[in-house]
């Protein structure tokens, strides 16, 4: 089994996601710099957080438009697995590989929090090591990471099980004070309609060792590692 | 400009008029800002060594150690008059400058502090000028993956029209391989690497240095420079790789007073030559003027083996930054400067870079001290304006724009002391100062604020590794304020020495005025407080912890938060006790379970406040003495076992619990239910978000 962390220019989540699936999960882990491509296959690829391009155009819009993306896109469709978190959502949102786009929060203004996340769908190469209903904490940082997405297209992913997380209360209810950045529904995290690509705003890398506040991030790697060993 | 003075003394030493070029080298580099010609003898005053001190003040950042394996590299900056011109573009750039000169060392900057000194926020244009630095910080610092750890926050009248922006930045390096920015082997190369020259900037140095007039805000607008923090993080990554292919001989980073400022001091311990058209230039048809005091952000200048140059340029390269070999170190102590051929600079090294002439000045002193009148509003409104000052009040708003759990070090942002983990053991930083005190009493006042950053420290049960400050003060020219710049380094070298913790660098800001608003800042010697623990929890107090007062309240009333609010005057704090400090980190060592806060603004209110749960309790005496006091050395602890206290000179004042503050005092007795503390905490952020 072997993971890719792909870094783009201004990719700063990059060792930390690197550190958390070699140092804590003991997986092979291969840091890619993006103009280098892939190398070989990967069973998942993590594009991480950071502000590639500096958030230039709009957060995502140009590294989503590297050579490399096409290789992601094409290890995608294939069936292999993709995780973006927080910039890595945002340039596969930009990248067609999930519906919808990440915006400017409500309040417009980075927000750095730990949130509380409802997990939606327990039957998903990410979420498997929770159960439906779950409320896990994890913290957020950003400034565009307001989902929205066009009216058909919400409707689509909630009635196929494509919303994985929303912003809740503790309690796991969705009262407004509970959802930090105005998210459409609630929603922070999304997969694509094969199921194999998620893309979510909050950072499980930061709440996967209890020292740090918080190890219900780790759900979501020990998720995709499960996959992959059943996959064989 | 440079003085008539200084003109006459260049003149004479040269034997000839200056060029154009070498008037502008001596006006950046003769600047205060650049050659601390007001501080110069005072600054000698400071401890600047100790066992783990490696490399003191006067490379770009000091570096210390901080295990066997690892050692810290730490600088602070202020970025002051561009913050005011230009709120958010000084703020940032000023982040992008104090963490190149970490990254110079050849570290990895891991973490920021940034104390922030405004005006009043009930005049729209402090609440402009805060909201747009925060963003300024938060906007550079996020995007470059460095998370902002701790802060300070003062609002005073002073800061009208000059408020103050103050960065720390920590870098890691192993002890063994950093680098500095003196030049060794004549006839290497000096390579540029980074963003290309434009005319951004220019005089930024002699800038810095000078009273802020009427019409600042416009005609200085092209002084400031903008930053691009995508390419400092591409420019952090390459560097990083260059330091570690070991064939970086020396580096620097650009900063006031650009090419000329970096090169000049860098080349000074043997000569040095630019070929000034050689840079990789943003706009045509520069002047050399320009291209060598442009201060245009995230350029760093390397010495390298002529043999390496070509693998430096590979990895520029990797990263997509420009970069072009710009020049040598030479063997006669001269500085040398050539456009096209032709030579438009030609000094002596040492002149330009070691023998600005100090001034001296006259000095003053004065009394402000007050004697105490006593509030004639009730205790209840008292407290709440108290916690609803901005100082007291919750800073959500400010961190919160600042990715401060980036890199996965973060244990902690909270009341004290920001906390890292790293190498198994706990980095802890505190910063700040109290600007009323030392205005009162610069020396006591300064010394104060020295010990109320270890008593931050010691909350996270950590002891201080060194200092690094920044002196921010109003014109030297008046008597009185030089006064008070000497008092106050002398008492932050008194306390530092009482604390055993060297003062390893730093910076100093003078002519903090306004003519526009008619203000002098009171004396800021802000300074950054980095230690060092093992302890990596930080416990709540929960219901039914029993709460203790370690260290003894006095009347201490002048620049107090209350002193602000009411003008009720008052004694100013004396220095206070250092022996509670040994005490706290023995006792949390011992207790990991304990929780500790120590008492600055707003006294043992404010830190029962913030608490984060219900309290009631019983205190004797004066009731605004116990509650709004500011005596310094004095801690609020809180444990689930009150025999953890046993042994410990304090006394237990009640317990955790409860629907908000419940508070007796001999015959007095008052509540404020939670949702008014929470109330009342809110105000930065409401004020912020509503306007």
């Amino acid at each position: 089994m072997r993971f890719a962390v792909i870094q783009f220019g201004g990719s700063n989540c990059d060792h930390d996601v690197h550190y958390v699936i070699s140092e804590i999960f003991g997986v092979d882990c291969d840091l890619l710099w993006y103009k280098d491509g892939l190398p070989r296959n990967y069973d998942a690829i993590i594009i991480p957080g950071g502000f590639s391009y500096g958030d230039y155009l709009r957060a995502g819009a140009i590294a989503a438009r590297t050579p490399v993306m096409t290789e992601i896109i094409e290890h995608a469709r294939v069936g292999r697995l993709v995780l973006g978190i927080c910039n890595g959502a945002q340039i596969l949102a930009e990248s067609g590989l999930v519906p919808g786009i990440f915006t400017i929060n409500r309040y417009p203004k980075f927000i750095c929090r730990w949130v509380n996340l409802r997990v939606e769908n327990a039957d998903t190469p990410f979420t498997r090591a929770y159960s439906e209903g779950e409320v896990i904490r994890i913290p957020i940082a950003h400034k565009e990471g307001r989902y929205v997405a066009p009216e058909d297209a919400l409707k689509t992913l909630e009635t196929t099980g494509r919303v994985s997380f929303r912003f809740c209360t503790p309690g796991g209810d969705l009262l407004p004070d509970a959802n930090p950045n105005g998210s459409a529904n609630h929603i922070t995290g999304v997969l694509n309609s094969q199921g194999n690509v998620m893309a979510m705003m909050p950072h499980p890398e930061r709440a996967s060792e209890e020292v740090l506040g918080s190890s219900d991030g780790k759900g979501i790697f020990s998720s995709i590692i499960h996959h992959v060993e059943e996959k064989g | 400009m440079l003085s008539a003075d200084d003109l006459d003394l260049i003149r004479k030493r040269l034997q000839r008029e200056p060029t154009d070029v070498e008037v502008a080298c001596f006006e950046n580099l003769w600047s205060e800002h650049c050659s601390y010609r007001s501080t110069k003898n005072l600054l000698k005053t400071l401890p600047t060594s100790g066992p783990d001190v490696i490399l003191g003040p006067g490379d770009d950042a000091a570096i210390v150690r901080f295990n066997d394996h690892l050692a810290l590299a730490v600088s602070m900056e202020s970025h002051n008059h561009p913050s005011y011109v230009d709120p958010h573009d000084g703020a940032a750039t000023g982040v992008g400058g104090i963490v190149r000169d970490v990254l110079s060392m050849g570290a990895r900057p891991i973490a920021l502090m940034d104390p922030l000194y405004f005006g009043s926020l009930e005049r729209e244009k402090n609440r402009y000028l805060f909201e747009h630095v925060v963003e300024g910080i938060g906007g550079y610092g996020n995007c470059i993956g460095v998370p902002v750890v701790r802060g300070d926050l003062v609002f005073d009248e002073g800061y009208n029209g000059n408020p103050l922006v103050n960065v720390v930045c920590v870098g890691i390096v192993r002890p063994d391989s950093y680098i500095t920015a003196r030049v060794k082997r004549p006839g290497n190369h000096l390579v540029l690497v980074g963003a290309s020259t434009g005319r951004d900037g220019l005089g930024g140095a002699s800038f810095a240095s000078r009273d802020l007039s009427e019409d600042s805000e416009s005609s200085d607008r092209p002084s400031v420079q903008i930053g691009d923090p995508f390419t400092e993080k591409l420019l952090i990554e390459a560097i990083l790789e260059m330091a570690a292919t070991g064939k970086v001989v020396s580096c620097r980073d650009l900063g006031a007073a650009g090419l000329a400022g970096a090169s000049s001091e860098m080349c000074s311990t043997f000569g040095g030559l630019i070929h000034a058209d050689r840079v990789h230039q943003r706009e045509g048809n520069m002047h050399p003027v320009e291209i060598m005091l442009a201060e245009s952000q995230e350029r760093m200048l390397l010495e390298v083996d002529p043999g390496d140059v070509a693998l430096i340029g590979k990895i520029s390269e990797r990263y997509d930054l420009p970069w072009s070999d710009i020049g040598e170190v030479i063997g006669e102590p001269s500085y040398r400067v050539t456009f096209h051929g032709r030579v438009v600079c030609d000094l002596p090294i040492d002149f330009l870079c070691d023998q600005a002439p100090l001034c001296e000045w006259k000095k003053e002193p004065y009394s402000l001290e007050r004697p105490f009148a006593r509030p004639s509003t009730g205790i209840r409104d008292l407290a709440l304006r108290v916690l609803s000052h901005p100082e007291v009040a919750d800073k959500s708003w400010v961190y919160e724009q600042y990715d401060h759990d980036v890199q996965i070090r973060t244990l902690s942002i909270g009341r004290d002391s920001g906390l890292l983990r790293l190498d198994g053991e706990t980095l802890a930083l505190s910063c700040g100062c109290n600007p009323r005190h030392i205005n009162l009493s610069p020396y006591m006042g300064t010394a104060n604020t020295v010990l109320e950053n270890a008593c931050n420290l010691a909350c996270v049960g950590a002891t201080p590794l060194c200092i690094v400050n920044c002196l921010n003060f109003a014109s030297p020219l008046h008597p009185d304020i030089y006064w008070q710049l000497e008092q106050s380094v002398l008492g932050m070298g008194d306390m530092a020495r009482k604390l055993q913790t060297p003062v390893v660098g730093g910076n100093v800001s003078l002519y903090n005025e306004s003519d526009e608003m008619g203000t002098q800042i009171k004396p800021t010697p802000s300074i950054g407080m980095i230690g060092k623990g093992t302890r990596y929890s930080i416990p709540v107090p929960k219901d039914g912890s029993v709460l203790a007062l370690l260290g003894e309240t006095g009347g201490h009333f002048g620049g107090s938060v209350l002193d602000a609010l009411t003008s009720c005057g008052g004694p100013v704090p004396p220095e206070g006790e250092i022996k509670n400090l040994a005490r706290i980190r023995g006792l949390l060592t011992e207790n990991p379970a304990i929780y500790a806060t120590d008492l600055s603004q707003g006294g043992l209110l404010a830190a029962l406040a913030t608490l984060g749960i219900g309290a009631d309790i019983t205190l004797d005496g004066d009731i605004l003495v116990q509650l709004f006091s500011e005596t310094y050395g004095r801690f609020l602890l809180a444990s689930d076992d009150e025999s953890a206290f046993r042994g410990l000179p304090c006394r237990i004042i009640g317990t955790c619990g409860g629907d908000g503050l419940d508070i007796t005092c001999g015959s007095e007795t008052f509540g404020i239910a939670s949702d008014e503390v929470s109330y009342a905490l809110s105000s930065l952020s409401r004020t912020m978000r509503s306007w």
